[in-house]
């Protein structure tokens, strides 16, 4: 039984076991193979338990071992599978399994293939167990190996550097948020004495009102830690960054893994953010705001990734938002639409970007950047497919009818309609920029004729890589019936582990107002695009400036947190260690060194020498005891 | 003068003697022979106080030394040889392989 529910979390790890001992042994196709089996026999244990979950149990759990027990302290490896993780746990190992399998066409011939998969599936392991975990430090443990994983793969070619020190600003940034989540952590457990959902839950619900304070500050501490992993202000700088990894990894990152982490966080602990009206208010602000701010800076990228970095970040804002309204149910299936519709763009990002690179293979010597936008156009012709999958994807992202993100962000809108107008007008404000921006780029890339050798020369890539991509584009185009305003299936499913709300009643008039705006939106970005060479300099004025360096967040950062902090590195190098502590070391070793000097003339090496100093000893001892002798 | 006196001086000269023997001979077997002449000038002076005080301690210790001296000649003279076989000489101030 225990093996049945860990099974999800096990193959992964059987795969990548399997490929880190044999990989070396083992063909190229053979080590895809391992992973992406693995983690499509993760989806279907998963697909199993949701079978038996729908079949009347109401959750599966199972405890594997002690894991620290010190007095009042008792936490085991504990998972639990209830209505919430499912649905997380197919997210993850569904759209997982197809990036695994994407991912096998697109690194074809790394060199580091064997080591590219074992990471992916580790990521996949330690998402699982994030999601699967029954209390918050199993939970925590899963945030942190994520964030492992996700420093490995960012960096995954780290012979630039720049790709290191994006993993490695990943992974600091990341680190920030952590200090909230830990300290929220130790909250929990001063506050409820366990780490387990169901005591603290039971119990935070027992006697809310004692404990509002107490809670309220949980709640903060613990979206500090969703800030960092779910790029919301003021820690969202690592995630456009983080483009810097292989593109599946961007899509496994921003779609299926990692950034979903904080919203599934924030989901499991909507009981207590039920009871923390204050901070609910914050997390709202601070997701609309997200959403705006990241939403206008995708506007004046020119990397392909980098525009759907700054979307991942703004659907994020979303999620983030939806959680701060109280709308949990809604957040998550916005969470589910955006994972398909994400990995469903950045795969056909990847695809474009492969097909880029084998345009300048063919075109001889144009070094281009292949990720760079205003170096293709006219590629609907020669990628179709990719096409097709980017429009539906990007049509979904901008919330058209009846594509998914069209359902998910309408009732997102209505909740946000219902309780809050400021966090509506954020948000609303950001839909109209998300079809801006989408139209901007299905533009750029798709449209019109090629501006470089590359782009005249770019193919379709091959099956591995488009028929993942034709299974996102299916998820991204039905995702919406999961929670069509009519029957609210998903809601339905969630209602019994998830607080909820009174659901608001779908309006025509807005979504029809925000499905105007979104065509408008898109039809404003082909006249503004319609002659792209006009407007490349565009990121040149003030204004592009400012977006294009998301409101100038990392400028401040690095003025005042990094740049200082480097100067006090420098003091610490060449002042302190070099003066001080070097400076002890090797004073401790001059003075026995000029002691030593001083003193070997004493060992002439003449027996006579010696002699008479054992006699001068012998007088001066005979004389001490001579005189003292009374 | 007495006897016990004299001889204590005589104890004296010899031990004198042998020290600045010691200190001032560079061949190693006069340094040899300087230490056994600073044993010897011990034993006059443990021999002559003994008989003096009339004990018979001093006569004792006097046996004692001379076993032990007789000891040291074996090994000293063993080293001695030693050392000219290697050195080709018994100078000591050759000897200076533990200078600093």
């Amino acid at each position: 039984m225990e093996l049945y529910i860990l099974s999800p979390i096990l193959f992964p790890l059987l795969g990548l076991l399997i490929n880190a001992t044999l990989g070396q042994r083992i063909s190229e196709r053979a080590i895809s193979g391992v992973a992406t089996l693995a983690a499509a026999a993760a989806f279907l244990m998963s697909a199993l338990m949701f079978g038996q979950l729908s079949g009347g149990d109401a959750r599966l759990s199972a405890t594997v071992a002690p894991w620290i027990s010190a007095g009042p302290l008792q936490v085991s490896f504990g998972f639990l599978v209830d209505r919430l993780s499912i649905v997380a746990m197919l997210i993850v190992t569904g759209i997982g399994a197809l990036i695994h399998m994407f991912s096998a066409g697109y690194m074809h011939g790394d060199p580091r293939f064997r080591r590219y998969f074992v990471y992916l599936n580790l990521f996949l392991a330690s998402m699982l167990v994030l999601v699967m975990a029954d209390n918050f430090l199993v939970m925590f443990m899963g945030w942190e190996l994520v964030g492992l994983c996700s420093y490995l793969l960012i960096g995954f070619w780290f012979e630039k550097l720049k790709n290191a020190e994006a993993g490695r600003k990943a992974f600091v940034v990341n680190r920030i948020g952590d200090v909230g989540f830990v300290l929220g952590l130790l909250l929990i457990f001063a506050t409820f004495g366990s780490f387990r959902f169901d005591d603290v839950f039971a119990q935070a619900k027992a006697q809310g009102e004692a404990l509002a304070g107490a809670i309220g500050l949980i709640t903060l501490l613990l979206f500090i830690g969703a800030t960092g992993k779910s790029a919301q202000i003021p820690l969202f700088v690592w995630l456009p960054d983080a483009m810097a990894g292989p593109t599946p990894v961007s899509a496994l990152i921003h779609a299926a893994t990692m950034v979903t982490a904080g919203v599934y966080m924030m989901v499991r602990a909507g009981v207590l953010y039920e009871l923390s009206p204050l901070t609910q208010q914050i997390v709202a602000l601070v997701g609309a705001l997200t959403a705006l701010v990241a939403g206008s800076s995708a506007l004046r990228q020119f990397d392909i990734k980098k525009v759907l970095a700054y979307s991942t970040v703004s659907q994020l804002g979303y999620m983030v938002a939806a959680c701060g309204l109280g709308a949990f149910i809604a957040a998550d299936f916005h969470l589910l639409t955006h994972a398909f519709f994400k990995a469903a763009l950045f795969l056909a990002a990847g695809s474009v970007i492969h097909g880029m690179e084998h345009g300048l293979h063919a075109a001889h010597g144009a070094h281009v950047d292949p990720q760079d936008m205003r170096h293709m156009g006219g590629l609907a012709r020669r990628m179709p497919v990719t096409f097709l999958v980017f429009l539906l994807g990007g049509l979904a992202l901008a919330g058209l009818p009846p594509l998914s993100g069209f359902f998910s962000k309408d009732e997102i809108l209505l909740e946000a309609l219902k309780h809050n107008v400021l966090v509506f007008a954020l948000l609303a404000a950001s839909a109209v920029i998300t079809a801006l921006y989408v139209g901007r780029q299905l533009v750029l890339v798709f449209a019109g004729q090629p501006r470089s050798a590359a782009a005249a020369g770019a193919t379709e890539s091959n099956w591995l890589m488009t028929v993942p991509l034709i299974a996102l584009t299916i998820g991204t185009a039905l995702a919406g019936l999961f929670n069509f305003p009519t029957t609210h299936a998903l809601t339905d499913w969630l209602a019994p582990v998830v607080p909820h709300g009174e659901t608001p009643k779908f309006m025509p008039e807005l979504a029809a107002t925000f499905t105007a705006l979104g065509l408008g939106g898109l039809g404003a970005a082909w006249w503004l695009y319609r002659r792209p060479e006009r407007r490349f300099e565009e990121a040149e004025a003030a204004l592009g400036r400012f977006l294009a360096g998301a409101w100038h967040f990392d400028a401040a950062y690095r003025a005042v947190v990094v740049k200082p902090f480097y100067a006090l590195s420098t003091i610490c190098a060449q002042v302190l260690d070099v003066g001080l502590i070097d400076g002890a070391v090797n004073g401790v070793g001059q003075l026995f060194r000029q002691a030593g000097a001083a003193l070997r003339s004493v060992q002439s090496g003449f027996v006579r020498s010696y002699g008479l100093m054992m006699l001068l000893g012998i007088v001066l001892a005979v004389a001490y005891f001579v005189l003292n002798a009374r | 003068m007495d006897t016990t006196a004299f001889v204590a001086l005589l104890s004296s000269v010899l031990f004198t003697i042998g020290v600045l023997g010691v200190l001032l001979r560079r061949s190693a077997l006069l340094i040899f022979m300087s230490v056994e002449l600073m044993l010897n000038a011990a034993n006059l002076a443990f021999v002559s106080f003994a008989h003096r005080w009339n004990q018979l301690d001093g006569q004792v210790i006097v046996f004692f030394v001379m076993a032990v001296a007789a000891a040291e000649v074996a090994v000293g003279l063993a080293l001695i040889v030693t050392i000219f076989r290697t050195k080709r000489s018994t100078n000591v101030d050759e000897l200076s392989a533990l200078r600093g």
